[in-house]
Parts: C-alpha cells; sequence; structure tokens
C-alpha cells in the first residue's frame, strides 16, 4: 500500500511535469520574451515583489496601450529563485531557450546570482542588467560585454554619498579629520564600497571606520555601542532586508541622530522605515529613482493596466513605492534598449539576446526622452557605450519624513574619474585571471 | 522474482568479496553507468546539463563526504559547507598562484586542504558527542567564511570577496561546455563512489562503524579512538572540499563566501537524513530530494496552472511549493525514518519474494 501511495504521486507528477514542458514549447511568433526571474517569498520578497511587479506591469502597460514595440509584444514567465544562487541558475537556463528569440534580456536582481551567470550570459550571448547592483567592475564594457550594471555601481554609490557629505559640511575640504562609520552587511554586497571609501578618506582626509553585521543582521547592539564609542560625524547604512529596520532602532536607542545616517538604495524603501514607526524619521537614503504616483509613466499604467483589472500588485496602495517604481525603471531600460534594437535590425521583429545587447550598448535616454516617456525626474538620464557600461552614476538623497520619502537634492554626480579608473584597474586583473583580450570600442558599429 | 539469487554460485573468496555480489545489481549499475556517460551526453541538453545534473552530483558528493563522517562513524557535523568552501577557494589559489599545476591536482589539493581543516576541528571529537560535537563544529563554519571574507589572500585580493573559477583544461584540450563539465564531475563523483564503498567495506570502514555503534566496546577491541575519529574527519572534508572545488569550477563559475553559508551545511544534513545515513545510495537520493524536488515542484504547478487556466496569484503559488516541499519531507520521515536508502532496500526485498510473498 505504501509503495502504490508513493508510485501514484510519481506518476502524478511526471503527468504534470510533462505538461508543464509542453506548454512552454507553444510560443508564438512575434513576441519578445522576457523572463521575470524574481523572488515573491522569503525574507528579501517585498523588493522582489515590488521590482517585478513594476517591471511587468510596464511591459503589460506597452503591450495594451502600443501594442508593444512596432507590433512586438511583450511575453513573460515567472520563475522563482528564493533569492538562492542555484535556483536562480535554473531560473535561468529554464527560461533562455523560451520565446521566439529566447530571453532577451535577464535581470537576476540579487548580486550572487548575477555572480553566478556571468559567465553563462556570455556564452549564450543574452545581456544581463543589473541595476545598481552586481559586479562593479563589469561597467567596462570591453572585459564584460553582456553584463550592464546600469544607472549607478555601488562604486559610484559611495562616491555619491562622500560628496552629499562634503556638500552638506560645507565643501569637499571640511571634510577634512572628519569620521565616517560604514555599518555593512557582512557579504560581497556589503563589502563592495570598502576600496572606494578607503581612498577617498586618503584623498579627502577622513577617517573611515568599518563594522561587519552577520547575515541577517537582527541583532546589532555590539556594532551600534561600537558607534556610539567613535562618535562618527555620519554613519553610512549599507544594509539589505531586515538589516535596515534593526539599524535604525538601534541607532535610536543609543540616541545617533538619523538625519546623519545615509543608506545606501537597497536600504531605502518603505519597507525598511516603515516597520521601524517613528524612529525612522529624518533617516537620509540614496535612490537613483523616486516614489511617488504622480508621474504620467505612473498613471498610465493605472490607466492602461490596473483600470482593466490586470496588473500584478495586490496591495494597490504599493504602486508608487520605490521598489515598484525601481521596476518601472527596469522596465523603461528594457523596453527602450529593445526599441533602439528594433531600430537598427529591423522593425517589428522580435530581437535576439545579441541585439538586445546592442540596444543597451547605444542607448541614450536623455532629458527630452525622459518626458516623453513620462518618467521626468523619476530616473536620471543615462547614455551608455561600448566601453561605459554604467551610463549615468546619478543618483538623488532622500528623507523619510515618517509618512514618505521626500527628495533633498538634484541628481548628484559621482567623481566619475576616481571610480571609473578603478573599475578599469579591477576589470583589468578579472581579464588578466580569465585571459580575456580586451574589445576595441573603436571597431563596434 | 527479480531479485532471485538462485543459481548464481560463487566458487572463490574474490567472487564472495565483490561490490555487488548479486548479478542482477552488477547489470543494474552497468545500465546505470552506460546510461549516464554515454545515454544522458547524447540526448540531454544545456539546461538538464547545467541546472539539473551536474548540481545533483556535486552536492551528492558533498553528501556523500558528510555520510562518511556522520552516517558510518557516527560523528555529527555542521561544516560541511566550509570544507566546500575551503575546497574551492583553495583549488582557484593553487591554479592562480601555481599555473603549471593540472586542474585535478588542483581539486585534490583544495580538498586536502579541506582535510587538514576537518582534521583539526575533528580534535574536539574526542573528547565530546553528539549535539555537542555539532555545535563544535558550528564554530568550523563560522570561523572559515570569518577568514575567508577577511583575509584578502583566498579572493586574491578581489574587492567584493568573490573568485571566478579559471578554464577547466585537461591534457591540452579546454572543457567549457556544459556536457564536457558534466562527464568530468561524473567522471570524478563515480570513481570517489566507488573509493568510498570499498573503503566502507575495509577495515577502515568497519572500524568507522564500531566507533559509531558504540565507542568505548570499539576502543576494547583494539580500535585507536584519535585516529580513528580524525581519519573520518579528514576523509569527510577531502570528500566535501572537491564537491567544494567542483561546485566552483563545474557548477557556477564566480562564487562569493555567502554562497557556502550554514544554511548550506543544513541542506547537505537534511540530504543525508532524508536520503539515509550510513548509506551510499542514500547520498545521491537525498540529494535528488532536496535539489531536484523543488524544481519539479515549481514546474508542476506553473504547469498545473497553465494547463488548467487558472490565474493563481504567483506568490501564494511559491509558498504553495514551499508547504508541499515540507510535507513530502514529513511525509517521508514518518512512512521511512530511516530515509529514502531504506524504502528501496524494503522494495528489494519484496521484488525477490515477487509474487509469491509468505
Amino acid at each position: 500500500m505504501k509503495r502504490n501511495m508513493i508510485g501514484g504521486l510519481g506518476v502524478a507528477f511526471a503527468a504534470c511535469a510533462a505538461m508543464a514542458f509542453s506548454a512552454g514549447a507553444a510560443a508564438q511568433a512575434k513576441e519578445q520574451f522576457v523572463p521575470a526571474n524574481g523572488y515573491w517569498v522569503g525574507p528579501y520578497a517585498p523588493g522582489g515583489s515590488g521590482i517585478f511587479g513594476g517591471l511587468i506591469d510596464y511591459m503589460q502597460m506597452i503591450n495594451d496601450r502600443d501594442g508593444g514595440i512596432n507590433g512586438v509584444k511583450f511575453s513573460g514567465g515567472k520563475c522563482e529563485t528564493e533569492y538562492n544562487n542555484a535556483r536562480g541558475v535554473e531560473c535561468y537556463e529554464r527560461s533562455k531557450k523560451k520565446g521566439p528569440t529566447g530571453a532577451s534580456v535577464i535581470h537576476p536582481l540579487s548580486t550572487g546570482i548575477t555572480y553566478s551567470l556571468i559567465d553563462k550570459v556570455a556564452a549564450d550571448k543574452i545581456p544581463m542588467i543589473s541595476l545598481g547592483y552586481g559586479r562593479t567592475d563589469a561597467a567596462d564594457g570591453r572585459v564584460f560585454p553582456y553584463v550592464f550594471p546600469l544607472i549607478t555601481t555601488y562604486w559610484s554609490q559611495a562616491a555619491a554619498m562622500v560628496k552629499y557629505i562634503g556638500t552638506k559640511m560645507g565643501g569637499m575640504d571640511k571634510l577634512k579629520g572628519k569620521k565616517i562609520t560604514l555599518i555593512y552587511h557582512d557579504s560581497a554586497f556589503g563589502k563592495e564600497p570598502h576600496g572606494i571609501l578607503q581612498d577617498m578618506g586618503k584623498q579627502y582626509g577622513f577617517d573611515v571606520q568599518m563594522i561587519a553585521v552577520a547575515h541577517p543582521g537582527n541583532e546589532q547592539q555590539a556594532q551600534w555601542l561600537q558607534v556610539r564609542q567613535a562618535k562618527p560625524d555620519y554613519v553610512i547604512l549599507w544594509g539589505w532586508g531586515v538589516m535596515n529596520t534593526v539599524a535604525l532602532k538601534a541607532a535610536a536607542k543609543i540616541g545617533y541622530p538619523r538625519d546623519k545616517i545615509i543608506g545606501v538604495w537597497w536600504a531605502g524603501a518603505e519597507e525598511d522605515v516603515l516597520p521601524a514607526g517613528d524612529v525612522a524619521k529624518g533617516y537620509i537614503a540614496a535612490g537613483f529613482n523616486v516614489s511617488g504616483a504622480n508621474f504620467p509613466v505612473i498613471k498610465a499604467i493605472q490607466k492602461h493596466v490596473y483600470a482593466k483589472g490586470k496588473g500584478e500588485m495586490e496591495d494597490k496602495s504599493r504602486i508608487g513605492s520605490i521598489y515598484y517604481n525601481r521596476g518601472v525603471v527596469h522596465g523603461i531600460l528594457t523596453v527602450e534598449a529593445i526599441r533602439k534594437a528594433q531600430e537598427r535590425f529591423g522593425k517589428g521583429q522580435p530581437m535576439t539576446g545579441e541585439q538586445v545587447r546592442w540596444g543597451i550598448e547605444n542607448l541614450n535616454i536623455d532629458a527630452a526622452a525622459l518626458k516623453k516617456l513620462g518618467a521626468e525626474g523619476f530616473m536620471p538620464p543615462l547614455k551608455v557605450s561600448c566601453a561605459d557600461h554604467e551610463g549615468s552614476g546619478l543618483v538623488k538623497f532622500q528623507q523619510w519624513d515618517g509618512k514618505a520619502w521626500k527628495v533633498l537634492t538634484d541628481w548628484i554626480e559621482p567623481d566619475r574619474k576616481l571610480v571609473r579608473d578603478k573599475i578599469e584597474a579591477s576589470a583589468a586583473q578579472y581579464a588578466k585571471e580569465k585571459g580575456i583580450t580586451l574589445r576595441d570600442c573603436s571597431k563596434e558599429k | 522474482m527479480f531479485y532471485r539469487e538462485s543459481g548464481q554460485f560463487k566458487s572463490s573468496y574474490a567472487e564472495d568479496q565483490q561490490i555487488f555480489p548479486i548479478r542482477q545489481d552488477r547489470i543494474g549499475i552497468a545500465a546505470l553507468l552506460v546510461l549516464a556517460f554515454v545515454v544522458v551526453p547524447l540526448t540531454a541538453d544545456q539546461y538538464w546539463f547545467s541546472a539539473i545534473l551536474t548540481p545533483f552530483l556535486i552536492f551528492s558528493l558533498a553528501a556523500l563526504g558528510l555520510n562518511i563522517l556522520t552516517g558510518y562513524a557516527g560523528q555529527l557535523s555542521l561544516g560541511t559547507a566550509a570544507f566546500m568552501a575551503i575546497g574551492a577557494f583553495m583549488a582557484y589559489n593553487v591554479e592562480l598562484r601555481l599555473p603549471w599545476m593540472p586542474i585535478l591536482g588542483s581539486f585534490a589539493i583544495g580538498g586536502l586542504c579541506a582535510a587538514a581543516v576537518g582534521v583539526v576541528f575533528g580534535l574536539p571529537s574526542l573528547r565530546i558527542k553528539g549535539f555537542y560535537l555539532a555545535v563544535a563544529t558550528l564554530a568550523c563554519q563560522f570561523f572559515v567564511l570569518w577568514a575567508i571574507n577577511r583575509i584578502g589572500w583566498f579572493s586574491n585580493n578581489s574587492s567584493s570577496g568573490v573568485i571566478t573559477a579559471q578554464k577547466i583544461v585537461i591534457a591540452g584540450y579546454t572543457l567549457d561546455t556544459p556536457a564536457a563539465k558534466y562527464l568530468l564531475t561524473l567522471a570524478i563523483v563515480t570513481l570517489m563512489s566507488l573509493a568510498a564503498k570499498n573503503l566502507m567495506r575495509s577495515e577502515t570502514g568497519r572500524a568507522f562503524m564500531a566507533v559509531r555503534d558504540m565507542d568505548v566496546a570499539a576502543e576494547v577491541v583494539g580500535i585507536r579512538m584519535m585516529h580513528t575519529k580524525l581519519l573520518a574527519f579528514a576523509i569527510s572534508s577531502f570528500y566535501c572540499g572537491v564537491a567544494g572545488a567542483l561546485f566552483a569550477f563545474c557548477y557556477l563559475g564566480t562564487v562569493e563566501p555567502e554562497a557556502f553559508n550554514l544554511d548550506l551545511s543544513f541542506r547537505v544534513l537534511f540530504m543525508i537524513i532524508i536520503g539515509g545515513v550510513g548509506s551510499i545510495l542514500g547520498c545521491y537520493l537525498g540529494s535528488a530530494f532536496i535539489i531536484l524536488l523543488p524544481i519539479l515542484l515549481n514546474l508542476v504547478a506553473g504547469g498545473v496552472s497553465h494547463t488548467f487556466g487558472v490565474e493563481i496569484n504567483h506568490a501564494s503559488l511559491s509558498n504553495i511549493e514551499l508547504i508541499v516541499f515540507g510535507s513530502l519531507i514529513i511525509f517521508f520521515l514518518i512512512v521511512e525514518p530511516h530515509g529514502l536508502a531504506r524504502l528501496w532496500q524494503i522494495a528489494k526485498e519484496k521484488l525477490r519474494l515477487w509474487p509469491f510473498p509468505h
């Protein structure tokens, strides 16, 4: 009897798996497949569901309002990665052959998964966009032709933070003799800003103190005691998930002023500050997109998607939140890159990964283009090139007032030469280790 | 009927002592090996190679390593992922700093470094047992990751502590396709499984089991406690180290230290608990259960909602997968607490009697 039950289960599984495979094979001809390999469960679900919600809704809006790009509609499929590298690789392998031209672009939405896919996307010729995360030196497109850490990398972010602190103090020369503490998530993500902060510390004469917080970061008393002893002028919070909320509460406990804490963009969403309650008031975070539902692009999504009873977000109040809007930024970049590729390789045709890569590399979204997209002030303008896979580096700083994120500054540009030199040096080391010959960008068409 | 041994006579000691004494087993294993080495490479596609088969084999090897220590020698360990990390990072460093070293040599050195660390962290096992030992090996897990994160030498001073595996070149031939990497993994895992199977039938293996079953009695009959326990730690860590090197070189390519966190140690431990503690076959079954079942559930859930046109919210769907996975673990543990390998053993016995059970 026991064995019969198990056998029955096995047969049921096999049948269902067969259905899944046959369903995946039936794809239409004029479609552009963009997979949504994200996470809707687990500790990072707020980020995953918000960002992929925005991305999917934006593509849905383009499908419904414009009929796709020149008649090519977007199709997609979700795959749950659980923010786990092995599952992320599995989802990537599963999605890369779907649709008429395969996956046209990958958004891993996890620094770990990005690392795991770097070799694979180059072999499969599928561009990977790691928007504001991932491997920083991949911004050197000569070494990493298929990886795009668009808009801004962690190093640009750290440099922009120092610049912002400098402006608040009344000039970069005022940083001399000051003390900045970095509280970071103890992972590859948290270690990214170390080098650049130390270099800038030497350059401007400020002191940098690094304090690690072990994953997931729900115990931080010891770390903040160190902060109390050191009395830094500013604290940079390089956190993710629950760590951010706990940090704000711990800062309040030792009485460290929240408006002297500056968070990375993964520490600056509503989901990070709301659970902390009142103590989060005054906290400042960077961001390459702003919150709010009053932008024409968000209104278009509400009109063309949600008014028709479609849409990804069950909780409609999250539309216009930081994460959701970041997903819309992902959507805008994906759609515009494919539009650009179609201009060169044939309008009304689904593009292959290689063609989309050209599209991203020649992406130029200036202020006028942003206005046309309904995203003026929503995200920074960017211009990508063969060598520069970052394209912008601009961030805004926003302050939590207890109800919403208020924008404090205009787009702030980091010292791009300093960052670029470091990126090129690091990429060159990688190229040497891997035996990669640098791509000659003057020969790219 | 299928397992009838009547008519299989053994006329020499060698025949009596062979690994698979029953002819049907030998045929089955041969067929499996032909399937894995010949049929699969000819038929499977990239998805199967790089997302299903390679990770399955690598985790089977890691589970095998832990099973030698926990299942055969009876020492509970939570440091598996740390030993894998040592294997991965040391193989990378050997390749980086000694470019003339053949890749298999790097894997072996990675494994040996893991074995050395395993011996050091195995020392507490001479004094403490069971759950207390597990906590002691927990220290290994945290210390190793801490060291890899802090000491720049391990990652060649990479700013983020991430390493990128070098190209795999064996005898002038570059293995860069998923199929080639699968075959390399399969060859290593097969050889090491064979070695483990033989080891457990040898005097050393019997000493391990004696220590596991009752260490005082084992000592009384003359088994050297320190030697045996530390050997178990060394062999187990060597297996885990090689698995880690394969994880970096044949599976992901680029790894961060965080990939080898405590969560991974637990997963490998669950593999041997579900697969079968003290069974080589169990390592494979457990690894398949933990690695492949969630993927299958995901495909099934997607297929069901697609075929029947039911729009299920994706978040609920993902949560349902986790619930089903958890329930299946409980189901199998209730049906057979000794793991899936024991289920196979029972099935084999029934097949032997079929169709005339007593």
